[in-house]
Formats: structure tokens, C-alpha cells, sequence
């Protein structure tokens, strides 16, 4: 036990628990270019550090474990630039908008359930759609004998077909610039309501509304979550200070050194292996967050002190 | 051996004072006024010693630094739970702690008791806004189990233990979450169940060093500490990349 006092979180926890929280969220973040502040938030609210700090701080290090696994792609060149700046605008534009609509949510009140409930319906849905697909497919292989049956590359949908059409060379895609832009806008709109990343809403929606290769959506994915945390680092920072730079730099160096661990386990996986186990973890944490919905509280009270 | 040390210091100081000062029935003071916070702290003991003029009890209080706090209740609505209901107490002591030289029951009776605040079932707080008793009671109870099982307040009594008949000293825990601020340290004397002299000391708690100045300056500098922060992050993933990359 090496007891450490971190200075914004005001608490003293273990070093290797956290370099062993950092290296799990890096090495998922490096396997499913997903930002894992949904994993870091309950960890360390687990450990009581305070929300709002474990979430702000949740997104440094999401910067660190996604600068890690993109350069780790981008070595085997899978990273669409193109599309994952695209994204991003619209990610913007729409955390932008989240911050406007929370605010009228709040002022009819008694919101937070609300949004909760939808999140699970949200995951769940996706999740299990993900799944069945993913298993059909593996499934479909076995049949064939270890060949991968010959199917389209994707869907096209009355989306795809959206004006500005456009060329993604790097994802072999000729279909809307809006389209990336509305995902990336959806996604921003519930990732600024709900406080993360929104990593695995972006992740599913690549792979099924765009269309994109599963290999090139882990580096794209992680290329735009560096961003989004920044953006949520520098705001939080400026105007809340519940950014602990100390506990961050722990969470980082466990997940520095486990990302490109993950990533390199991704790339032996087949496509549909990889939905199949993203699939799974979005499963679960949908019913983590269902659990803490209709489970016992430890105390029926809380206590905050307003700052 | 410290504490013997002490107590012979504060034996000596008693027994050195004038006449009229010795009237004077209570002098206490701590091991330290100043419990610093640095990255390496994981709570520390803090020591009050003291000298008595005459027979009686010595209770000792220890309070952090007072804000409000929003109490929040959670009910089952739709087999979801919800907070439903919020109460803001005023008053709150960020820690409490209380030390008897006898159980507090047996050094003084209720109304002493609840004036002085002695114990934590004897805490007073105030609402923000009006409130039935029983719902301030009710979020009172609340609120001492949250404090209680963050080790910020605690229903044990600790000991006051005397060295002969007039020297004695209590020991305190500070736990590695003990809130920074200034803190009053009370003792009180008291004979035949009514206070007959009472000693305020403040002690600060404070983060020193490294940790220290991380708080400062993301307090004072927050969107220069913000872009550092990103800064760093980005350092870090790079760095860790090509450390990875070379083994």
C-alpha cells in the first residue's frame, strides 16, 4: 500500500490500485477505441473521489489512453481522418446544443432518471442488436467452413444517399459528408447530456449507419474521443477546477502502457470477434447502469456540499 | 515519551505562572496547531495535553471548519430509486470528534450536554429554509450516518486520560480524508455536571508542498492549468506509445 494524497480530489488512495484502473480502461480503450469514461467515473467514485471530479479527471486520462491507441494505429495506417473530422464537427456542434437543452431538461426537473432510464434503453438496444449481428456472422463463418461468406461491404440506406456525397478512400465509402456530421451530432447531444465521451455510441454507429470497416473504426473512433476530451478537460479545468492533474497522471501511466497491449490484441481478432466482445461490453455496462437503477441504495440519504 | 515530555512542560509552565494568572483553572494545548497535508499523507494522531486546577471531568471537542449540506432522500418510484427529497442543513462541522475523561452521561446531565454539543446525537443544525421537526430530524439522522460512515464524524466518545490528579491528554486520529480549514479544538473542565472553565485552541489543517501548489494553481491560473493538463495527457500517450514500440 503507497498511499497517495491527490490535491483537487482531496482523498489519499493506493498507487497500484490506480495504475491497475488506468491499464484496465487503456487496454479496452486500445481493443474497442472506445474513451472508457464510463469506466473510470464509477471506479473512482467507487473509491470517493466526488463525481464531478472523477468524471473531469476521467477525461484527461481518456486523452492520454486515446493518443496512445491512435498512434498505435495509425501505424498500420487505420485511422480515417476524413470521416473521424467530420465527426468531430458535429460532435461539437452538438455538445454545444446538449448544454442548451440540459438546462431546459433541469428546469422542468426530475430529469436524471429520465436520462438514465433512456441511456439503458439506449445501450441495451444497441448492444443487443450488436451481439445478434456479430453472432450471426461468426456463425455464418463456421458454416462455411473458416471461409467469411461474400456479403456487401455494407448497407446501403436512404441515408447514404443524403446530398454531398462524398468519397472516404480510406474507408472505401461514397456516401454523405452530412451523414458522419448528423452521427457525430447525435452523439454530442447525448454524450453532453449524459457527461462521457460517448466512445461506445460512436463505435456501433461507424459500423452500422456509415458503414465503415471495423478495423478502421477503433483508430477513427479514438482520433475524435482525443478531442471531445480535450474540449471537456479545458472546460471543466477553467470552470470548475475538478480536474486533479496528480490522479489523472496515475490513471495515464497504467493506461499508456496497457492501450497499444489492447490494441494489438484487436488486430488479431476477426471483424465480427471484435463486435461480438463490443457488443458484450456495452451489454454490461447497460446492465450496470440498470442495476444501479432499480437496486437498494446503501443509504436512501446522500449528502453533497454546494460549492 | 512525547506526551510524558509535554505534560511536564505544561506542569512546569502551570506551577511557573504568577499568582493571579494560576487562578486559571484549565490550560490546554496540541502536539501540533499546523497537520500538514502533503502527497504522502495517510492521516496523522494529534495530541492535546493539559493541566487542571482542581478536581473535575475534562471533555474534549473537536470541530472542522462549518458549511451547509444538501441532504437529498432517495424513494422507489416505478421500482427505480430517485432522490425525491432535499433538506439543506446549516452548520454542518466538516469533522467532529469528542473525548470524555468519563462517559459523557455521567460527567453531565442533558441540557449541559445539548448546549455544549457534546456528542454527535447532541449536534444542532440549522435549515436553509422552515422545516418541521420531524423532517429535520429525520434528515439529521441522514446526514450523521453519511458523515459517520465517511469517518468524518464518529459516536464513539474517545478517552481523556489523566496522569495523577491534574495533568492529562487525549489522543486524536485524523483519517487521510480529514477536510483542510481551520478547526476549533474546546476543552472543557466540569464539576458537578455544570462547565466551570473552557479553552478554545484553532488548529489548521492545510496542504503543503507539491500537492499544495497543484490547488493553487488550478484555482488561480484554471484555463492555463486545463491546457497543461491536456498537455500533459497527450505527452503521456505519446511517450508511452514509443516506449512501447522500442521493447
Amino acid at each position: 500500500m503507497i498511499d497517495i494524497h491527490l490535491p483537487i480530489a482531496d482523498v489519499s488512495l493506493d498507487l497500484l490500485t490506480l495504475l491497475a484502473i488506468g491499464g484496465g480502461v487503456g487496454f479496452l480503450s486500445g481493443l474497442f477505441g472506445v474513451g472508457g469514461g464510463f469506466l473510470i467515473t464509477p471506479l473512482l467514485v467507487f473509491l470517493n473521489v466526488s463525481p464531478a471530479i472523477a468524471a473531469a479527471t476521467g477525461a484527461n486520462t481518456v486523452i492520454a489512453s486515446s493518443v496512445s491507441g491512435v498512434l498505435a494505429q495509425l501505424r498500420r495506417r487505420q485511422v480515417d481522418f476524413k470521416m473521424g473530422g467530420l465527426l468531430l464537427a458535429g460532435g461539437f456542434a452538438g455538445s454545444g446544443a446538449s448544454v442548451a437543452l440540459v438546462s431546459v431538461l433541469r428546469q422542468i426537473g426530475q430529469i436524471d432518471f429520465v436520462i438514465s432510464l433512456s441511456y439503458v434503453l439506449l445501450l441495451g438496444t444497441v448492444g443487443a442488436m450488436m451481439f445478434a449481428e456479430s453472432l450471426r456472422a461468426l456463425l455464418r463463418v463456421s458454416a462455411a467452413g473458416g471461409v467469411p461468406a461474400r456479403t456487401k461491404l455494407h448497407q446501403h440506406t436512404w441515408l447514404h444517399g443524403l446530398p454531398f456525397k462524398t468519397r472516404f478512400p480510406r474507408s472505401r465509402l461514397y456516401i454523405s459528408a452530412l451523414l458522419p456530421i448528423l452521427v457525430g451530432f447525435a452523439v454530442g447531444v447525448l454524450s453532453g447530456i449524459m457527461g462521457v465521451g460517448g466512445g461506445f455510441l460512436v463505435v456501433p454507429a461507424m459500423i452500422y449507419v456509415l458503414g465503415m470497416p471495423t478495423a478502421l473504426v477503433v483508430g477513427t473512433s479514438l482520433f475524435q474521443i482525443i478531442f471531445v476530451a480535450a474540449n471537456v478537460t479545458i472546460l471543466q479545468a477553467w470552470t470548475n477546477q475538478t480536474v486533479d492533474a496528480l490522479l489523472a497522471f496515475l490513471l495515464m501511466i497504467g493506461g499508456g502502457i496497457a492501450a497499444p497491449i489492447g490494441a494489438d490484441l484487436g488486430r488479431r481478432l476477426k471483424a465480427a470477434e471484435m463486435r461480438i466482445l463490443m457488443a458484450a461490453l456495452v451489454l454490461v455496462v447497460a446492465i450496470i447502469l440498470a442495476y444501479g437503477l432499480i437496486a437498494p441504495p446503501v443509504d436512501v440519504y446522500s449528502v453533497s456540499e454546494p460549492s | 515519551m512525547r506526551a510524558r515530555a509535554f505534560a511536564l512542560v505544561a506542569a512546569l509552565l502551570l506551577a511557573l505562572q504568577p499568582a493571579a494568572a494560576r487562578a486559571q483553572q484549565l490550560v490546554a494545548d496540541l502536539s501540533e496547531h499546523l497537520i500538514a497535508i502533503t502527497t504522502g499523507f495517510s492521516g496523522t494522531d494529534v495530541l492535546l495535553f493539559g493541566a487542571t486546577e482542581g478536581e473535575g471531568d475534562v471533555v474534549v471537542i473537536v470541530r472542522g471548519p462549518e458549511s451547509n449540506a444538501v441532504v437529498r432522500r432517495k424513494s422507489r418510484v416505478f421500482g427505480i430509486w430517485i432522490n425525491t427529497n432535499q433538506v439543506t442543513l446549516t452548520g454542518v462541522p466538516a469533522f467532529y470528534r469528542v473525548a470524555s475523561s468519563r462517559p459523557l452521561g455521567e460527567v453531565a446531565p442533558p441540557q449541559i450536554r445539548t448546549r455544549h454539543q457534546l456528542g454527535i446525537e447532541n449536534l444542532r443544525f440549522g435549515t436553509q429554509r422552515q422545516r418541521t421537526p420531524a423532517e429535520i430530524a429525520e434528515f439529521r439522522t441522514g446526514l450523521l450516518r453519511n458523515k459517520e460512515r465517511a469517518g468524518l464524524f464518529s459516536a464513539d466518545v474517545g478517552r481523556v486520560t489523566f496522569l495523577g490528579p491534574r495533568l492529562f491528554r487525549a489522543r486524536f486520529q485524523l483519517p487521510a480524508n480529514v477536510p483542510t480549514g481551520t478547526y476549533t479544538v474546546e476543552t472543557l473542565l466540569v464539576q458537578n455536571g455544570q462547565v466551570v472553565a473552557a479553552q478554545t485552541t484553532p488548529m489548521l489543517v492545510s496542504k503543503i508542498g507539491i500537492g499544495a501548489e497543484v490547488f493553487d494553481f488550478a484555482h488561480r491560473h484554471a484555463a492555463i492549468y486545463g491546457i497543461l493538463a491536456v498537455l500533459v495527457a497527450v505527452a503521456a500517450g505519446w511517450g508511452a506509445s514509443a516506449v512501447f514500440r522500442k521493447s
